[in-house]
């Protein structure tokens, strides 16, 4: 990300300091993480000390300080997918993917995420590839929608 | 459809408005809504809409009737849905293949597909009106019913069934005083989970000294499981606009916040749109309908973090901080957002303030009981045959809401329990099933009523495992500030996961006790005060699982991973050899003809068997607290004739 595109967001919240966390969403949203150089373009442009900063982007969940995979998975492990075997299905993504939740591997191809609720619960155990649902999974289904993916 | 462009200066202006959006709603014109809600676009309803819009088109119908893609119709297990008005045919799980028919059939020569309604899983009945089906049929839709009369993006379909004029009312027939009474009569209470009386708690702000004070919007619906504030924020946006503009009005503010998590972007998306299209109508912003009130609301979308649900956390994370809570008082009407007054309602507590107005508050507290008036919406989901959002009056039993409108529990399984109020709630028993749902009856059983999450458990939910489950999702919550909270629940997490595994202790349930005793009475917030809900609740409706789990090492719901074994029954077993190639760790010894055998050792407990197991064999067992039958002798492991059959 250029810091052209990241000045036009500040500006767009009037360099405002309590627009701090609309500024980080917005940067995370076009680059999928919060780069260490954006990061330091706020805290001057915002006036805001990078302590506070980095407090914010590790507080909330939204944020990233390390670069995602070009596959982003989002297991939901809401109460209704819960109770209809999320945990079993992330158990196998763990197995397939070697990774923990959070985690990305090093080709940067497959980011493993857990997520509290999708909000599409009659779809229980829902997952989220890309953008894309993928519900009523069971664990070899969800295995499948992986292949899928390279 | 042409808009209203022009800017409502006055009153009738407005009412004109109203009539010119009504007028152009000729209720005997053919109208397709289909279901645009996140639930339903996740269920591909975005081909049906394009499908919809390519084929009138196709067939030169785009003049006679009106299409039009709305927000949530709450009933999800079904989607996507559309509904054909005036005759209200209501087809369910529709495909773009459906839709040229749906057109050719339905829209043209009149006729009910008869392969797309609604069919009574027990007596086999197809209903074909909307209102006819029993998971509508049974609720009480006054705040959420709309949503399938409007498409949430065009503000005409909010006028045109008289949006706006609860504003018109408190703008120029009634004193603010007047209106706080107003809201005070209808004894509506705060639907995001504390339930505090809401006109209370506007006069707090009305009466507080200062002359900036601000609203807030709290969209921040963080309980999984629950997703109503999402589906009325995306499907009725102009319902909470109109019910903030209200409040403002009453308690004397000209600026408003909508907090709403950036987990739900059509939600950002919807309300961006309403509030632009109320701005050009001049029902936001300076001199509002000519009244010389003025009220601005903004957008602000949360990053991701449960306890910013907590109104003190909000207002932290609104002014660009980490959302940790800070102690009350002084109550945010005293001191909130930077420093001023400020009211916080939840999305559904904004969203009943027109209807007050508008309908009287009489009318209002006719509806539910003694201390709980109005409806609720709830979000009925877990292993429940009808998925979806109800709308039903407070006080209805909650065993009505379980078996009429969501249909029983699917797969022929009993009903175990019913957890409400979100992570903070509390599991029921079936013994609690005719309690009627109101705030004051769900936390005299140890539950409450929160945001509105209604998860149904069967009998193969583990209790335990539910409670490890929220005080899980609590401990990651926590923000920290408190040590009864980050400290406890960690600890109780500890002792809960350890329950699960087997390696529980006699001492367990006393430390566990003790750890809630002092969180709840310890911690600055809800979250911490209640998070030892679930666990309390289970303990005290479900002890003999406690027990199970610590005593006999057996988890009566045979579902605790570590206290399970699989097993193949040899009486059953075609040697299919199905369970054996898909085993991922090879722990399936067998053959053609030949009875298959798990190796325990090997064996970790996934699954994959029992879930490929052929139904015509269900030969898989899972078996908790008993030791795993030893193999058959070798020589009594061939199948005589032909494998696979049974």
């Amino acid at each position: 990300m250029d810091t052209q595109a990241i000045a036009r967001i500040i500006d767009k919240y009037h360099g405002e300091p309590s627009s701090l966390i609309q500024v980080l969403l917005e940067i995370q949203a076009d680059c999928h993480w919060l780069p260490g150089e954006a990061l330091e373009l706020v805290a001057e442009r915002l006036r805001v000390p990078m302590s506070r900063i980095r407090h914010i982007a590790t507080f909330y969940k939204a944020f990233s300080l390390v670069p995602k995979g070009r596959h982003e998975v989002h297991v939901c492990m809401g109460t209704a997918c819960h109770v209809r075997g999320a945990p079993r299905i992330l158990e196998r993504l763990t197995d397939l993917t070697g990774l923990q939740p959070g985690e990305t591997d090093l080709e940067l191809k497959v980011t493993l995420e857990t997520v509290n609720c999708l909000g599409c619960c009659a779809l229980g155990p829902v997952m989220v590839v890309n953008g894309k649902t993928h519900g009523k999974l069971s664990p070899a289904a969800a295995a499948d929608v992986m292949k899928t993916y390279e | 459809m042409s808009r209203v462009e022009q800017r409502l200066t006055s009153r009738d202006a407005l009412e004109q408005a109203i009539r010119t959006a009504a007028s152009r709603r000729d209720p005997k014109k053919r109208t397709i809504s289909t279901c645009g809600g996140t639930g339903c676009l996740a269920c591909e309803a975005t081909d049906v809409i394009t499908a919809f819009r390519d084929e009138l088109e196709k067939q030169g119908l785009t003049a006679e009737v009106e299409f039009r893609s709305t927000g949530c119709h709450g009933f999800c297990e079904k989607g996507p849905i559309v509904v054909v008005d005036p005759e209200e045919t209501c087809y369910l799980q529709v495909t773009p293949k459906d839709v040229p028919e749906i057109v050719s059939q339905t829209i043209r020569a009149g006729k009910v597909i008869d392969r797309l309604l609604y069919v009574d899983p027990l007596t086999g009945a197809k209903s074909v009106r909307e209102s006819d089906i029993p998971f509508y049929k049974n609720q009480k839709r006054i705040v959420f019913g709309p949503n399938r009369k409007i498409d949430p993006q065009r503000i005409e379909d909010y006028l045109a069934i008289g949006g706006y004029r609860a504003l018109a009312k408190a703008l120029f027939d009634l004193s603010p005083d007047e209106i706080v009474a107003e809201v005070k009569a209808s004894k509506l209470r705060g639907r995001g989970g504390a339930g505090f009386p809401t006109g209370v708690k506007w006069e707090f702000t009305q009466k507080a000294p200062g002359d900036t004070k601000y609203l807030v919007v709290n969209c921040d619906e963080g309980d999984p499981g629950a997703y109503m504030d999402r589906s009325l924020m995306e499907g009725n946006p102009h319902s909470v606009i109109e019910g903030v503009l209200i409040g403002a009005v009453a308690v004397g503010s000209h600026e408003g916040y909508v907090y709403v998590r950036q987990e739900y972007p059509l939600a950002v998306k919807n309300l961006g749109i309403a509030i632009e299209q109320a701005e050009e109508l001049g029902l936001l912003g300076k001199d509002i309908l000519g009244s010389g009130f003025e009220f601005h609301l903004k957008v602000h979308r949360g990053a991701g973090a449960f306890v910013c649900g907590e109104e003190t956390a909000l207002l932290m994370s609104l002014e660009g901080r980490p959302g940790e809570p800070r102690p009350r008082p002084p109550y945010p009407a005293v001191r909130g957002l930077w420093g001023k007054p400020t009211n916080i309602n939840n999305v559904e507590t904004w969203a009943n303030v027109p209807l007050i107005i508008n309908e009287g508050s009489a009318a209002f507290a006719s509806i539910g009981t003694e201390t709980s008036k109005g409806t609720k919406i709830f979000s009925l989901v877990g292993k429940i045959a009808n998925t979806g959002l109800v709308e039903v009056p407070m006080g209805i039993p909650l065993r009505d809401v379980i078996f009429k409108i969501g249909g029983g529990i699917p797969g022929g399984r009993k009903f175990k329990a019913m957890q409400t109020g979100g992570p903070s709630g509390g599991c029921l028993p079936e013994a609690l099933l005719d309690l009627p749902v109101g705030f004051d009856e769900l936390t005299k059983v140890g539950s409450m009523m929160g945001s509105g999450g209604m998860i149904v458990m069967d009998d193969a939910t583990c209790m335990v495992d539910v409670a490890r489950y929220f005080v899980d999702f609590l401990t990651e919550e926590s923000c920290g500030k408190c040590v009864p909270c980050r400290e406890g629940l960690r600890q109780m997490h500890r002792i809960l996961t350890r329950i699960t595994q087997g390696k529980g202790r006699q001492d367990d349930l006393a430390a566990l006790e003790q750890l809630s005793e002092t969180a709840v009475e310890a911690s600055l917030c809800a979250l911490g005060k209640t998070a030892p809900n679930p666990f309390l609740s289970t303990l005290r409706y479900f002890r003999d699982e406690y027990e199970a789990h610590i005593n006999e090492k057996r988890c009566p719901a045979l579902s605790c991973k570590a206290l399970i074994s699989y097993y193949i029954d040899p009486a059953r077993c075609r040697a299919c050899m199905i369970c054996l190639k898909k085993c991922p760790t090879q722990a399936i010894d067998g053959g053609k003809k030949r009875i298959h055998v798990i190796d325990q050792a090997k064996c970790t407990n996934c699954g994959t068997c029992l879930e490929v197991c052929p139904a015509k064999f269900d030969a898989v067992r899972k078996l908790s607290g008993v030791p795993v039958p030893p193999p058959p002798p070798d020589d009594q492991r061939t199948i005589a004739g032909k494998a696979n059959e049974p």
